[in-house]
């Protein structure tokens, strides 16, 4: 920054001959600023002492202008002391509240100072007051110019963040040129500044906003870290409909999530929730069908419900299995970490992702979490547990196991105690009810009267929804009648009265009771509520209810005006009934009525006298009037406020308030059937930046009958196709599709087997071409550079076809020439076809990662009908196993014709264990005890590690862990291409990039455990080597190291 | 009240548009603004819930004005109030604040109003770093640290004498890195790593003294002090103990969840690496019981207190810094007590009795006892007050969990390390 302070030398000469006329200007505002000044010996202190004790209501001293001459002047002196003097009790008073813009023209011309405080200052002044001193906000405007041109990347970066703050319109184009050109800057950090300012100029000026959007899209495209929060969030500023946008970088921003910095994680996770909202279909589409009938009162929600309904015709037909999207699983598995984020933002942010997007059974893992951030500040429990309170009513399964958790303690603020009531209710149900019934005792002897009303409501909550305990909950309300606290009792009253709307008759013991109580309470909503009971049911209490409107009628006029309503309807329900005993006293009350204050109570009386008092005036309707004042009525549903609070998203603040809050975007409703998928497919990174392709390209030319269409074109079609599939997701896709990748992959080796002897030529040529390649190129970093543009690849392709191992084997085998140069992968034995009577089978180790169970190996098998007839229900049986290993079988192969090959993946978990898997093969007719045995090397799965990660790794494997060997390489090792060849091919390994050319390093890991493998091979003069395996399995790393030995030697 | 909306005209989204602190007495001392400005009458709304809340702590995080949405938090008896135009998750700001609240403690050794008002220059050019446009930007307290140095009596004698700056002179590199939580270049020349493992016991246990609720909550608090870039492993004898975690953004999650050792390029400084949840009830001991009978007569206003205090299951530790806090009901006037080991304090205006025993002894019980006096004419108050233990435990983690080893890799010295054991009470609650 340092730098930055120097530079403007004569934006301060521009400053200085504008100052005379800014001068005059200053003169002539000062009169208008006097008159809101408050405490004016603010600005003549000099001491900071003084400054300190001032305080907002301080009276006023000394006069403006004598403060503003002092901080004029000091800000004028040469000296950097008093000019940081000057704006510290500038910024302080901007701090306060109070008006500094008359100094500015005094100010700005310091944005050229040379003490970086001051100009720090500077820019805080500048940020606050340049929207009112335009003319002169732009004599700054050239500092920040040059210092965007800066070559050290945090004054561009800073520059172009006070340039981007400063809110003149003049300078739009400036700014959308420098945010141009910083969007496309070397740096991270400045272009997440460009970032940071698209949002500022989208809002001085909504016209740019094309443009902005072409800027967005370019940053959305960028692969760090550091940029990616801030680039959504200028997204979801500017232009959040254009979800398009998303598509080509929604994989890269699921990967990148888990590094971003906290903040941009919730922007993020909030954005591809929207996202995957409008991509993907709802995965308990299903579920809520069966539901519907069954649990639709506690579970459906609106739009699940209309969504069912449209289904519901669809569903008649026939329903295909639903399959999710393996980037819908993408966005769930790499959200999931951050459950784990010490920011309760964070958290909620992946809480909420997963109640709207994941499968049913998946939900429960947020519970954990989300009880967590109960112990954090009060604040944050009440957001928490006000999405807790809607999620409980959707899901209570889900909260159930920590219900001990939402437990009240008497130190907890109101606020919070009626949001843990609220979850507690939510969460009763027959099994835990009295567990709760009796916890709610405790609460009713609580100090807090808010509380106790609250907590009486709750209980009369869990006795309407769970009719068990209905009984045990009224007596517990009705000895509450005669509690000390009036609140209390009120509170009760109005629960019990709801109650007993539910089975009147079995109660009127209780409606007596409180019958006797209206002598005594006071609250008025209790006294109304007991007159209604009295006159909804006063055919149970014939003897009671006359007396009571007697006394009623007597203190009628003192009454409140819900009380006098509720009188009024008691006596005509009693005239209506008992008209002897009560004529009068309604005729009586009526008249009272008559009379009152208030026009409610005037209608009302006007309004029933004309229905049940008969006259030759009252219409037909008074015949009626029985009928309608005694009508039975529905008894009211007792449910939480927070009941279909989920349409909105949950989290958000129109959540927190139960009203749409401005700007906020609607969660979409699952759409029907799913969009292109392919729309996310990302084209393989460019190829010819990096060696490989080169080395592919000349490959092509020589040998353009190998595999060079599959190698160019593979990825991205049959990522395409692969997608399709599982959309479509019927149930013989997996059929179907192991033939298709059958017949792929089998064609390959069908070639490679022909081919193997050219093939060795060929690549003896290839060798020889790369180390030409090497030797003119910058070797080390091309290697480097092909390394992590193999490695993206492979993330990328890996993404695509999650979860789909068919898909898998088509795309790898694209792959296995970038990660196993040796290409030939090797074929064993398992049945011959003349044991086999004729069928022949055929396994091999094909090294991909075996999807559905990531620690298993992938074998895939080979079946060839030698035979004249079919084969049948092909599939495995018994399988006898060492404890702890497991298979994966194959789908079984209905039908295999006579001829034909098939090709299908198992998967085995060998526990890192070279021991055999042994199991029958059967067919509809024979069985065949066969069994595979890895070789070690195919134990493991390559680790992609730096060579800083590979060296600290490696110093953490030592001693024990260490196996070092001698040898002397075999004729044919060359060169360091043969090695790394000789050692892949022995074993599932990657290479690590490496600085020196004498030593080539790999890395992996174990299939089962993920241990660390680690083998070096350093290449001496005269044909010598070493060979050091680092492994913290001893074992592996001692067969390991013989295979190895072997392969080089040979 | 009307609200003086001079930024209507943009209604651009924008996370967090001002702040305001203003203190218990309801004096606004400073504001912030990240945009245009918002007159400060908005706060009204604010005054307005405050005053109807009565205790500040029941104040509504989040509240709604015509215009704005105020989103606030309470912490150190100030109330940062912040300005929210639109739709943003209100964990979002309230988390954020919380760290802005950090900071200044971080920086000033306390966040009060005092110190706030003290050092509003580097309050000013904090919350200018922290926040972009609206949205955090600089929020770890090391990159922070590079760029506004914080306070010191040294330097700021200096600085009055020479009129330099607290203003960092080199440039901050920490934002640029992968690890934007560590300042490159750190250099000690006495390395050192301590680790401090805080358990705090949260339980409520009913009138019979039977645990109706327990958990453990527990913190690891780092104050690592190493040179250049140590790569720290810290793993556990018995890490399954762990039910529920967290982590501070340094921890690599995928080693945590294969190998369960926690990896990570430490901050420099204090910081808190981890926290943790053990929930399981059966794992949770409770080291005191209490034995208490409180209760009032019908008749002469007047009640009685008894309270007994002992070990229960300490694991042959000392239980320390015991304090028995009760919040009477609001008749209770006053009490007159005995106490056999401690002090005893009743304040009649918030009616809190607070009993500070310290150290227990196993051979002798601590036992307060007394008569309390009720407010004549007033009835037998029917609620029991609750009583609210607080305890220390050194050398003791309750849960058992036990720090294995700690390795470092990256750099070549050895550095001195150490792990402390403290056991506290938390929310701990004796409901009588």
């Amino acid at each position: 920054m340092q730098k930055l302070l120097q530079l403007p030398v004569n934006a301060v000469n521009i400053v200085k001959g504008v100052q005379g006329v800014t001068q005059g200007q200053e003169e002539a505002l000062s009169p208008v600023l006097t008159p809101d000044s408050g405490p004016q010996n603010w600005y003549s202190a000099v001491q900071p002492e003084e400054l300190r004790h001032l305080r907002s209501g301080g009276t006023g001293g000394g006069g403006w202008g004598r403060g503003h001459d002092d901080l004029k002047e000091m800000l004028d002196s040469n000296k950097d002391s008093l000019k940081l003097e000057a704006m510290k009790r500038i910024v302080a008073m901007i701090a306060r509240g109070k008006n500094a813009s008359d100094l500015f023209p005094a100010v700005v011309k310091n944005v050229a100072c040379k003490n970086i405080e001051v100009k720090k200052l500077v820019y805080v002044y500048l940020v606050r007051y340049a929207e009112e001193q335009q003319d002169l906000a732009l004599l700054s405007i050239s500092t920040f110019q040059r210092g965007l041109k800066d070559p050290n990347q945090l004054i561009r970066a800073s520059a172009l963040r006070v340039l981007s703050s400063i809110r003149v319109t003049i300078i739009v184009p400036i700014m959308m040129l420098a945010i141009k050109e910083a969007a496309s800057d070397m740096s991270p950090y400045v272009r997440k500044t460009a970032a940071h300012a698209i949002p500022k100029l989208h809002s001085l000026d909504p016209e740019q906003k094309d443009q902005l959007i072409e800027v967005i899209e370019k940053l959305l495209a960028d692969k760090t870290t550091l940029v990616a929060g801030s680039v959504v969030m200028a997204f979801e500023e500017v232009c959040p409909d254009r979800i398009d946008l998303i598509h080509k970088n929604y994989r890269k921003l699921c990967n990148l999530l888990i590094d971003v910095e906290e903040w941009g994680q919730v922007v993020i996770i909030n954005m591809l929730t929207r996202y995957a909202r409008t991509q993907f279909l709802n995965p308990n589409i299903n579920e809520s069908l069966l539901e519907e009938n069954s649990e639709k009162a506690f579970y459906a929600s609106d739009d699940e419900e209309e969504e069912d309904k449209k289904a519901e015709p669809a569903t008649l037909a026939k329903r295909k299995p639903y399959v999710m999207d393996p980037d819908h699983r993408l966005l769930l598995r790499n959200t999931k970490p951050l459950l784990q984020s010490r920011n309760a933002a964070v958290v909620m942010a992946v809480a909420q992702l997963y109640f709207h997007l994941a499968p049913k059974a998946e939900v429960g893992i947020i519970a954990k979490a989300l009880v967590r951030l109960m112990r954090s500040h009060s604040e944050v429990q009440y957001v928490v547990l006000q999405n807790v309170a809607t999620m409980s009513i959707k899901r209570r399964g889900m909260f159930e196991p920590y219900l001990k958790s939402f437990y009240i303690r008497s130190t907890d603020p109101t606020q919070i105690k009626v949001l843990k009531l609220e979850v507690l209710t939510n969460l009763a149900n027959e099994t835990n009810i009295s567990t709760i019934l009796r916890e709610f005792q405790t609460y009713i002897k609580s100090m807090d009267k808010d509380f106790v009303a609250a907590s009486i409501q709750a209980i009369g909550r869990c006795a309407t929804n769970i009719g068990e305990v209905r009984d045990t909950c009224l007596n517990g309300l009705v000895q509450l009648l005669s509690n000390r606290d009036e609140l209390v009792v009120a509170e009760s009253v109005v629960v019990i009265k709801k109650l007993l709307q539910m089975q009147p008759e079995q109660h009127s013991d209780i409606i007596k009771h409180m019958a006797k109580l209206i002598d005594n309470i006071q609250v008025p909503m209790a006294r109304a509520s007991i007159l209604w009971l009295i006159g909804e049911y006063c055919e149970h209490v014939p003897k009671i209810a006359p007396d009571v409107l007697r006394k009623m009628a007597k203190s009628f006029t003192n009454e409140e005006d819900i009380v006098k309503l509720q009188i009024i309807n008691l006596a005509a329900k009693l005239y209506l009934t008992n008209s002897k005993q009560s004529k009068l006293l309604t005729q009586y009350v009526l008249n009272l009525a008559k009379y009152d204050q208030n026009y409610d109570i005037r209608d009302r009386a006007r309004f029933i006298r004309q229905l049940i008092v008969p006259t030759d005036k009252s219409g037909a309707l008074s015949k009626y009037a029985k009928k309608l004042f005694l009508a039975l009525k529905p008894a009211p549903v007792l449910e939480s406020p927070f009941k279909d609070r989920d349409h909105f998203q949950l989290g958000s603040l129109s959540h927190l308030l139960n009203a749409k809050a401005a700007g906020y975007q609607e969660l979409p409703n699952w759409p029907e059937s799913a969009p292109d998928p392919s729309v996310r497919n990302v084209e393989i990174p460019d190829w010819s930046k990096c060696s490989s392709r080169k080395d592919r390209k000349e490959k092509k030319v020589e040998k353009p009958f190998y595999s060079d269409s599959e190698g160019e074109s593979g990825p991205t079609e049959s990522a395409d196709s692969g997608n399709c599939e599982s959309d479509s997701g019927s149930g013989s896709a997996s059929a179907s599709g192991s033939d298709e990748s059958g017949s792929g992959s089998e064609s390959e080796e069908s070639g490679e087997e022909t081919e193997s002897d050219e093939e060795e030529e060929d690549e003896e040529e290839e060798k020889k071409k790369r180390k030409k390649l090497d030797k003119t190129k910058a070797k080390k970093q091309a290697e480097e550079s092909a390394e992590r543009c193999t490695i993206h690849t492979i993330h990328q392709i890996s993404c695509i076809i999650n979860f789909d191992q068919f898909d898998m084997n088509k795309i790898t085998s694209v792959f296995s020439q970038t990660l196993a140069p040796s290409g030939s992968i090797k074929m064993y034995e398992l049945l011959h076809r003349i044991k086999g009577e004729g069928l022949a089978v055929e396994y091999c180790f094909s090294r991909q990662p075996f999807s559905p169970e990531p620690n298993m190996v992938a074998v895939q098998i080979q079946f060839t009908n030698n035979t004249n007839s079919e084969t049948k229900n092909l599939h495995i049986e018994d399988p006898r196993l060492q404890s702890g290993m497991r298979i994966r079988e194959f789908a079984e192969i209905d039908v295999l014709a006579a001829g034909e090959s098939v090709t299908v993946v198992m998967g085995i978990d060998f526990c890192d264990s070279t021991q055999a898997a042994n199991f029958q093969l059967c067919t509809h007719t024979r069985k065949f005890f066969v069994s595979i045995q890895p070789p070690v090397g195919e134990l493991m799965t390559p680790a992609f590690l730096t060579e800083n990660d590979f060296k600290k790794e490696q110093g953490k494997l030592m001693g024990m862990n260490e196996i070092l060997e001698k040898l002397t390489l075999g004729e044919k090792c060359v060169n360091e291409h043969v090695i790394v060849e000789r050692v892949t091919a022995t074993a599932n390994l990657s290479r690590v990039p490496c600085g020196s050319d004498k030593e080539c390093r790999f890395a992996g890991k174990t299939v089962s455990s993920g241990c660390l493998v680690l083998v070096t091979v350093t290449t001496k003069e005269g044909g010598g080597a070493q060979l050091t395996v680092n492994c913290e399995k001893m074992l592996i790393g001692t067969m390991l190291v013989k295979d190895i030995l072997q392969a080089l030697s040979q | 009240m009307p609200v003086l909306d001079i930024t209507l005209k943009d209604n651009a989204l924008i996370m967090i548009h001002s702040l305001f602190l203003i203190n218990n007495a309801g004096d606004l001392f400073l504001e912030k603004h990240w945009k245009s400005v918002i007159s400060r009458s908005v706060c009204d709304y604010f005054f307005e819930a405050r005053e109807k809340a009565v205790e500040p702590d029941n104040v509504p995080p989040v509240i709604r004005t015509p215009h704005h949405y105020l989103i606030n938090i309470y912490r150190e008896k100030i109330f940062f109030v912040s300005v929210i135009q639109t739709e943003v998750p209100p964990l979002f700001v309230i988390e954020f604040l919380h760290r802005v609240a950090e900071t200044f403690q971080d920086y000033f050794g306390e966040c009060s109003e005092s110190t706030i008002k003290d050092n509003v220059v580097i309050v000013y050019e904090l919350l200018e770093e922290m926040l972009d446009n609206g949205f955090p930007l600089a929020t770890e307290s090391n990159i922070l640290k590079e760029l506004i140095r914080p306070p010191t009596i040294l330097r700021s004698m200096v600085n009055t004498i020479t009129g330099s700056s607290n203003v960092g002179e080199t440039l901050p590199t920490g934002q640029l890195s992968t690890i934007p939580w560590r300042r490159a270049g750190v250099k000690y020349t006495n390395n050192e790593a301590y680790f401090d493992v805080v358990e705090e016991i949260d339980a409520i246990l009913d009138k019979s003294g039977t645990t109706v609720f327990a958990e453990i909550q527990g913190v690891i608090d780092a104050c690592v002090k190493l040179s250049g870039m140590p790569d720290l492993t810290l793993s556990f004898m018995n890490p399954r103990l762990l039910d529920d975690v967290s982590f501070h953004p340094c921890v690599r999650y995928k080693r945590w969840e294969s190998e369960r050792v926690i990896s990570f390029v430490p901050p420099d400084g204090n910081f808190q690496l981890m926290s943790y949840h053990i929930s399981a009830q059966n794992l949770v001991a409770i080291p005191v019981y209490v034995k208490q009978n409180i209760s009032f007569f019908e008749t002469g206003s007047s009640g009685r207190l008894d309270i007994t205090v002992g070990p229960k299951q300490t694991m042959g530790k000392t239980v320390e810094g015991l304090v028995v806090t009760v919040h009477m009901p609001k008749v209770v006037l006053s009490a007159n007590l005995n106490a056999t080991q401690g002090t005893y304090n009743y304040d009649p205006v918030t009616k809190i009795l607070v009993w500070d025993i310290g150290k227990l002894n196993p051979q002798k019980l601590p036992n307060l006892k007394g008569s309390l006096s009720l407010q004549s004419g007033a009835p037998k108050p029917e609620e029991n007050p609750s009583l609210n233990i607080d305890l220390k435990i050194q050398q003791l983690a309750i849960s058992g969990l036990k720090v294995n080893r700690l390795d470092m890799y990256g750099e070549k010295y050895k550095p001195f390390k150490g792990v402390k054991y403290v056991t506290k009470a938390g929310k701990f609650q004796v409901r009588t």
